[in-house]
């Protein structure tokens, strides 16, 4: 089989199996089962078929090009390392799937878990078999991530939440840390291959960024193992369904950590910082872990600690730089993945059958469940550490490291031998705990449940361990050895060193020290007796310690305190203030752009000043202050100034050669009046008082006043800086030359608008019909306020006899706007006009109606329905737009001619004039729309008001 | 002359500056409309004045750029107009619902009608 099949599939098969898991009917558990089971399989196969590869000395690598330009690419690569750890993953996968079929109940919803699992278990695989580094820290994060969804698995438990979000919080932490020694990893290596990293230790070590490369990655891997100071997420973890903390806590997640620092051990271990970080780390772990597990009351809050302790001691290990530890290492966590899930299992079985964990609760369970009980008292004794099962053996590996390491000369190497003595007795003692507490003793009475032994096909994954433990326990060499020394070698390579792999190697120190560790933990556990009976929560001496209340104070302090903090200091719920910053922050990022070039006018000669232009602009000026000024108190005056100001800004198009631009602006200020005008009644009144501002409210207003003046002048000065300097030869040239000879329009500003940027203006166009309908739909909700204005006298009475000679030319002129909109469509393409001034002028014959006759005479006579004109239009743009690709050319390219109309003259006919027609549409439709809603506002009952409303507030505009 | 405009822009924006900073819904709207007349007038700058130059081109040539007006900063400036035509509109109904639901005309929906 290629070496691209099998490790695609070994990972991909997982993540299939999750999407089909969880399309899967709600009630389908022996299907999911199947399906994760065989997926497991055979993802369990295409290792095996790698590890024939592997085994002969070769590295299947397959290479995908992702980014090769950064020298990214998809690398899936199976050493001997990367083989073991994928085959844990697998295989106890497939026996936690079966388990899992007989654990979950009918009530679950199975689809997800299944789902979840596989998918985890597919993310597991990327990372063990990632040959690039930052495709490991991808999929490490993804780890993260469905391990929160299984932990979280079951929604309804607070518990289940909170745990699950903590244990996110912490690994995802440090999954970003990670993420940033990995970044510093592949600099300093000069590239992110793994091949090529390990080929780099000397360069890496010797590197100055070393330290916090070293310190970044180890926080990803001991937040992910959960070593002190991060460990306190694991035993909150315990909250997810049994199936899921055998998987997790056994063979992959917590591994992931130790499989990253296995990973680099090649080139990061071997320095003083690596084994003061890692021994303290491990060493702490070890101890607390072994000794909280003593008191642990929850059958599976003991496994949790003993998981950590277990945890680090493979963490001291990998510390000790000396390549027999790292066999012991791999070689333990082989075994602890073993035996740890087996007794996890074991657990649940105890749960589901008896309806608890409590040792206090639960005793002399041998009689009931005789056959689990032998089962669980082999993985105990495994895990304490018993002869002749496969925990005895790596710990031997352990106790003799120990020794050796002890002959350097600081404390921590010398207390290296104790303090692994006092962490057996303590593996002993929580084993006992835990065989003694369940299994013997007077038979337990008050069970939720009564007890007896699980389906057989529930107690089968159990005992293939269980086996696995044995065996190795006995025949170390024969059984696992190959495997371990591929994996090893896969590491150390050359520097392999003899090891052996027997159950007796003579009476020696470390035999010595596994007798003590024995019998001391029997002795220590009768000890303990009477406390531990008396059934008191919490740990003797460590009481005060609790990670999880210190994690969420600091979590408590960072999501709110601090947050809270920094934006009563940093933050404005102001507008004013906001936009006032906005404006500083902009003119300050502007004047630091311009520095380095000295603002100062250009060389270009200026036009000699036109008279009419200088008088314009001193009635345009005028205008603008006078409105700024205005706006308060009168808001009238200030819309008639703000038009003039219009205006003159529509004068200076025409008199600079922009007809269109003119157009257009004359019609959005006549529409945009009209509209202000329309809300104008609804504003509170406001009467201007003399000397009634304070002093602050003055002085703000100065400093507003500056800021403005400031603004202004900024403006001012760049403006000039630009105009006064040679325009560069823009693409003004592309356009000029090809919108005859390619557009086939003589109006240029049209055709680049309608054909040369076409598609930037369907954009605008749908935005503009988006603005119509936000508008609409605002309307629709809210209700106006009362008038501020009364009824005009002419509109009392039934006589309504206001404005009737304007209303007479208003209605005829309705047929005239109509043809010149008409005409400003069709000329478009040549001469001034085109889609947005004709709807703009079709849409102001609609406005002058409305003014005329009121809302409900117009609709009486006249039914306008904008949405179908947008919806048109829209349609029209964009299919238009389609027909250019129906017959084979890119989207909106247009297509041209003339056709003669005799007498009438030429008319273009161009695609582009259908485009127009769409622009047209849906411009008049969405200024309508708005006119409408607003109009609307006044036919309708009014809000009811949260001030009294005003004495006159009646009526209304119709 | 291009002091003029120069002017004339700084004029108009810093009176929307101005109004964009006072506590009345009615001044933002008024100050926006000011302040895009002003950023109009700057993108039509990029073209520079030309007087008398035509805008459209005679059938059947093609246009010299020394010549024509420059047609793109034109292009780009009525969309601007268009799009400042709709959000001022839209401007104008959240003031008028705001107006609704607090009673009041401020900015930060603070204080009643007066």
């Amino acid at each position: 089989m290629p070496d691209a099949l099998y490790l695609s599939a070994a990972i991909g098969l997982p993540y299939l199996g999750a999407l089909v898991a969880a399309l899967l009917p709600a009630n389908a558990r022996n299907l999911e089962a199947w399906l994760a089971g065989g997926v497991a399989l055979l993802s369990l196969v295409m290792v095996w078929v790698g590890y024939a590869e592997v085994a002969a000395g070769g590295v299947p690598r397959f290479e995908v090009p992702w980014a090769p330009e950064l020298g990214l690419n998809l690398v899936l690569r199976m050493d001997g390392l990367a083989s073991v750890f994928a085959a844990m993953v697998t295989g106890i996968g497939f026996l936690v799937v079966l388990y899992a079929r007989y654990y979950m109940s009918p009530e679950d919803p199975i689809p997800r878990f299944f789902a979840f699992l596989l998918a985890f278990m597919g993310s597991m695989m990327g990372l063990v078999l990632s040959g690039n580094l930052i495709q490991m820290v991808f999929f490490w994060e993804l780890t993260s991530l469905f391990s929160f969804l299984l932990i979280g698995y079951w929604q309804h438990s607070s518990a289940a939440r909170d745990g699950a979000r903590m244990a996110l919080t912490v690994t995802a932490s440090g999954g970003l840390a990670l993420f940033a020694g990995v970044l510093l990893l592949g600099h300093i290596a000069g590239s992110y291959d793994l091949d090529q990293v390990l080929a780099a230790g000397d360069i890496i070590r010797d590197h100055p960024l070393y330290l916090p490369t070293l310190i970044l990655i180890l926080l990803g891997a001991l937040t992910k193992s959960a070593q002190f100071p991060f460990h306190f997420w694991l035993p909150h973890a315990m909250a997810a369904p049994t199936p899921v903390s055998a998987y997790l806590h056994s063979a992959t997640l917590v591994k992931a950590g130790i499989f990253l620092m296995a990973r680099l051990w090649p080139v990061m271990a071997g320095t003083d910082a690596w084994f003061w970080i890692l021994a303290t780390s491990g060493m702490i772990t070890l101890l607390v872990g072994a000794y909280v597990a003593i008191f642990q009351h929850d059958l599976k809050g003991l496994l949790a600690y003993s998981t950590i302790s277990h945890l680090g001691l493979i963490t001291l290990l990998l510390s000790l730089n000396s390549p027999l530890a790292m066999v012991a290492a791999i070689f333990h966590t082989m075994n602890h993945a073993t035996f740890k899930a087996s007794l996890f299992m074991a657990t649940g079985i105890i749960d589901h059958e008896t309806g608890t964990r409590d040792i206090r609760r639960l005793s002399g369970l041998n009689t009931s469940m005789p056959f689990t009980a032998r089962l669980a008292m082999v993985a105990a004794a495994a895990m304490a550490g018993v002869p002749l099962l496969n925990g005895f053996i790596s710990k031997e590996m352990f106790f003799t490291e120990a020794l050796t390491a002890s002959t350097s000369p600081t404390l921590m190497h010398s207390l290296l031998p104790l303090g692994a003595t006092i962490a057996g007795v303590f593996a002993v003692t929580y084993s006992l705990r835990f065989i003694h507490g369940a299994f013997f003793g007077p038979e337990a009475r008050d069970l939720p449940r009564t007890p007896h032994e699980p389906p057989q096909w529930m107690r089968l994954p159990v005992e293939v361990l269980v086996f696995g433990c044995m065996i190795v326990g006995v025949l170390p060499a024969a059984t696992i050895g190959p495997f371990l020394d591929v994996a090893v070698r896969s590491v150390l390579g050359d520097a392999t060193p003899e090891y052996s792999l027997a159950v007796w190697h003579g009476v020696n120190l470390p035999l010595v020290m596994s007798l003590i560790a024995l019998a001391g933990g029997v002795v220590l556990y009768l000890l303990l007796q009477r406390h531990l009976t008396a059934g008191v929560d919490g740990t003797p001496l460590l009481r005060g310690l609790d990670g999880r209340r210190i994690f969420d104070r600091v979590m408590v302090f960072l999501s709110w305190r601090l947050a809270r903090t920094l934006e009563r200091l940093l933050g404005t719920s102001g507008l004013q203030m906001q936009l006032r910053l906005m404006v500083c922050v902009a003119f300050a990022a502007a004047i630091l752009a311009l520095l380095p070039y000295e603002l100062e006018p250009g060389s270009v000669t200026m036009t000699g000043v036109d008279p009419v232009v200088a008088v314009m602009w001193l009635v345009g000026s005028a205008c603008a202050i006078g409105a700024a000024y205005q706006a308060k108190y009168h808001r009238l005056a200030a819309l008639i100034l703000l038009g003039g100001a219009g205006l003159i800004t529509c004068m200076t198009f025409i008199w600079f050669s922009a007809p269109d631009l003119a157009l257009t602006q004359l019609l959005v200020e006549v529409v945009t009046t009209v509209l202000l005008l329309l809300g104008l009644r609804w504003l509170p009144k406001r009467i201007e008082q003399a000397g009634a501002s304070t002093i602050p409210a003055r002085l703000r207003r100065y400093r507003d006043l500056a800021i403005a003046i400031l603004a202004g002048a900024g403006l001012t000065a760049l403006s000039y800086a630009t105009m006064t300097r040679v325009s560069p030869e823009g693409i003004a040239r592309h356009f000029l030359e090809r919108a005859y000879t390619e557009g086939g329009g003589t109006n240029v500003v049209n055709v680049i608008l309608v054909d040369f940027r076409g598609f930037d203006t369907l954009g605008e166009i749908v935005v503009v019909g988006i603005v119509a309908l936000t508008v609409f739909a605002l309307l629709r909700r809210f209700r106006p306020a009362p008038e501020s204005i009364g009824v005009p006298d002419q509109q009392h009475g039934k006589g309504q006899d206001w404005l009737q000679i304007p209303a007479v030319i208003m209605r005829l002129m309705f047929p005239v706007i109509g043809v010149v909109a008409l005409y400003l469509l069709l000329r478009g393409h040549d001469l001034p006009g085109g889609g947005f001034a004709a709807g703009l002028m079709a849409s102001i014959a609609i406005l002058l109606q409305y003014m005329a006759g009121g809302t409900r005479w117009v609709e009486d006579h006249l039914r306008v329905h904008p949405l179908r004109w947008m919806g048109t239009g829209l349609l029209l743009a964009a299919g238009t737009g389609v027909g250019a690709i129906v017959v084979g050319k890119p989207f909106l390219t247009s297509y041209f001619a003339y056709a003669d109309l005799g007498w009438l003259g030429k008319l273009p006919v161009a695609s582009a004039l259908l485009f127009d027609l769409g622009v047209f549409g849906l411009v008049f439709g969405a200024t309508v729309l708005i006119l409408i809603a607003i109009a609307h506002q006044s036919v309708r009952s009014q809000r009811a008001a949260p001030t009294p409303p005003p004495s006159a507030a009646k009526g209304g505009y119709d | 002359m291009e002091l003029i405009l120069a002017l004339a822009i700084g004029v108009l924006g810093g009176s929307g500056v101005w109004l964009l900073m006072r506590p009345r819904t009615f001044q933002l709207i008024i100050g926006l409309s000011l302040l895009s007349y002003a950023v109009n007038l700057f993108i039509f700058s990029m073209g520079r004045f030309p007087v008398g130059a035509p805008p459209v081109l005679a059938p059947g040539t093609s246009g010299d750029p020394a010549v024509f007006a420059d047609p793109l900063p034109q292009a780009l400036v009525l969309t601007a107009i268009v799009i400042g035509f709709a959000t001022t509109a839209l401007f104008l109904v959240v003031m008028l619902a705001a107006r609704g639901l607090t009673g009041g005309d401020h900015v930060d929906g603070k204080g009643r009608g007066s």
